[in-house]
């Protein structure tokens, strides 16, 4: 028996195709998206075993002589189902620009130092509590394209699978009291009801004394409905 | 949300133009462990090896270069792995970006997958998502010419002008290819699952 989710929140979500973010012209689908129901996947087997500890600590996975540069900051957070129930031994990936707002990607060109003690990717796996948690450095804005003095905001990228294939999110995590957020298509493209469920909140408890500060994400994903289904066969 | 479900979901956003040295690092040439790979099957996987190719189309018809692609399946004897058990050495997970051959092509490594039950059809699912895409988007891919395409229940729920939208298509001798097409005549189906 597996059980079949809570429909994705459309009314949560962006739109495929938002005039004001340029690249979803031609790339969002203009087709309405048919529903599936009655299917029930768990999520992908993606190699627990290749996680390992020191993934989560960006400060010092990329270390080849010293510290990186920028503003150390802890992120952690629950990821959870709607029910508010966590979800336990389940991926969490991030990856972000370093302090100057640059990626170690070769396609990005923005004239900001790269960081050679920054890689900018992590990873790690949700404890029985659903809790993650990681070590960073607080990422830097860029400019981009878009649209005249376009910068964005602030953010860490997040990828998460959940436990039903069905629960996969790609999202961003952003920061409070951020004033790139109030011009940022791709934050904007989401329903002003639901926009600051991207951004962290500082915490207190989260920030380690004379280390860093702490900042709390929580992911929520939808849920397992309490109506089951008859697996395949 | 109902009483039951009080949290509200957390938003999409796109993943952006530089994902790969964060989630697809061997592929691209990071140093740094990938969690999967399009390189999915090894010597000692039962099954028919294939090659699963394909290239994302924009609305303009121009390959996407910087599109990720995540396939999961079951494996030869239609079984989907589980964190309990699996086939040696297949996962049945695989990732590709679409910006290391040049040409905008995904090409996975696996084995054709088996039917998973005795109603559906052997498939490949998809999860695709790119720069540009404030959602991800899923996706199947079946195989041309299987007689049980007839009779399964999700292709019976798309209407039968699009269901070759989702079909793969043998290129050579085990390559299958399978186009997505975002927008256009041929839009690919996009399913809410």
């Amino acid at each position: 028996m597996v059980k079949v989710l809570t429909p994705r929140d459309f009314g949560s979500h962006p739109a495929y195709i938002d005039k004001n973010y340029r690249s979803t012209a031609l790339r969002g689908p203009t087709r309405p998206l048919i529903p599936i129901r009655g299917i029930s996947l768990a999520a992908p087997v993606y190699g627990h075993d290749r996680v390992s500890a020191g993934d989560a600590d960006l400060t010092a996975n990329g270390r080849k002589d010293g510290d990186p540069q920028g503003e150390r900051i802890i992120v952690t957070g629950r990821v959870l189902d709607d029910a508010g129930r966590p979800l336990a031994n389940t991926l969490v990936e991030i990856w972000q620009a370093n302090a100057a707002g640059r990626y170690i990607h070769v396609v990005d060109q923005h004239p900001a130092p790269i960081d050679p003690n920054f890689f900018g990717g992590g990873r790690c796996l949700t404890d029985d509590q659903g809790r993650y948690r990681f070590v960073t450095i607080k990422p830097g804005a860029y400019p981009w394209g878009n649209h005249a003095n376009a910068w964005r905001p602030n953010h860490i990228h997040f990828s998460v699978f959940g436990h039903q294939f069905g629960q996969r999110l790609v999202t961003q995590m952003y920061f409070p009291g951020d004033p790139l957020l109030a011009l940022d298509p791709i934050y904007l493209g989401v329903p002003a009801k639901s926009r600051e469920r991207m951004v962290a909140q500082f915490s207190i408890d989260a920030t380690k004394e004379n280390y860093a500060l702490g900042y709390v994400f929580d992911i929520v994903l939808r849920g397992e409905s309490a109506t089951p289904w008859e697996n395949h066969a | 949300m109902s009483n039951d479900h009080p949290l509200g979901q957390t938003p999409s956003q796109t993943v952006g133009p530089f994902f790969a040295y964060g989630l697809t690092p061997e592929q691209y040439g990071y140093n740094w462990p990938s969690i999967a790979g399009p390189e999915m099957a090894d010597e000692a996987t039962a099954g028919e090896r294939i090659i699963f190719e394909g290239c994302v189309f924009d609305g303009a018809g121009q390959p996407v270069t910087d599109a990720l692609i995540e396939i999961w399946q079951a494996d030869g004897a239609g079984t989907y792995a589980t964190a309990q058990g699996r086939n040696t050495g297949f996962t049945g997970f695989g990732r590709a970006g679409t910006g290391v051959a040049g040409d905008g092509v995904f090409r996975f490594a696996t084995i054709k997958p088996g039917a998973p039950s005795a109603t559906e059809a052997p498939h490949i699912n998809i999860i695709l998502t790119m720069r540009g895409l404030l959602m991800h988007t899923f996706t199947r891919a079946y195989f041309d010419g299987e007689a049980r395409n007839a009779r399964d229940p999700v292709l019976a729920q798309v209407p039968a002008d699009r269901r070759s939208t989702l079909l793969a298509r043998q290129s050579a001798p085990g390559v299958w290819r399978f186009d997505i097409h975002m927008q256009g005549e041929s839009e690919t189906v996009f399913f809410d699952l």
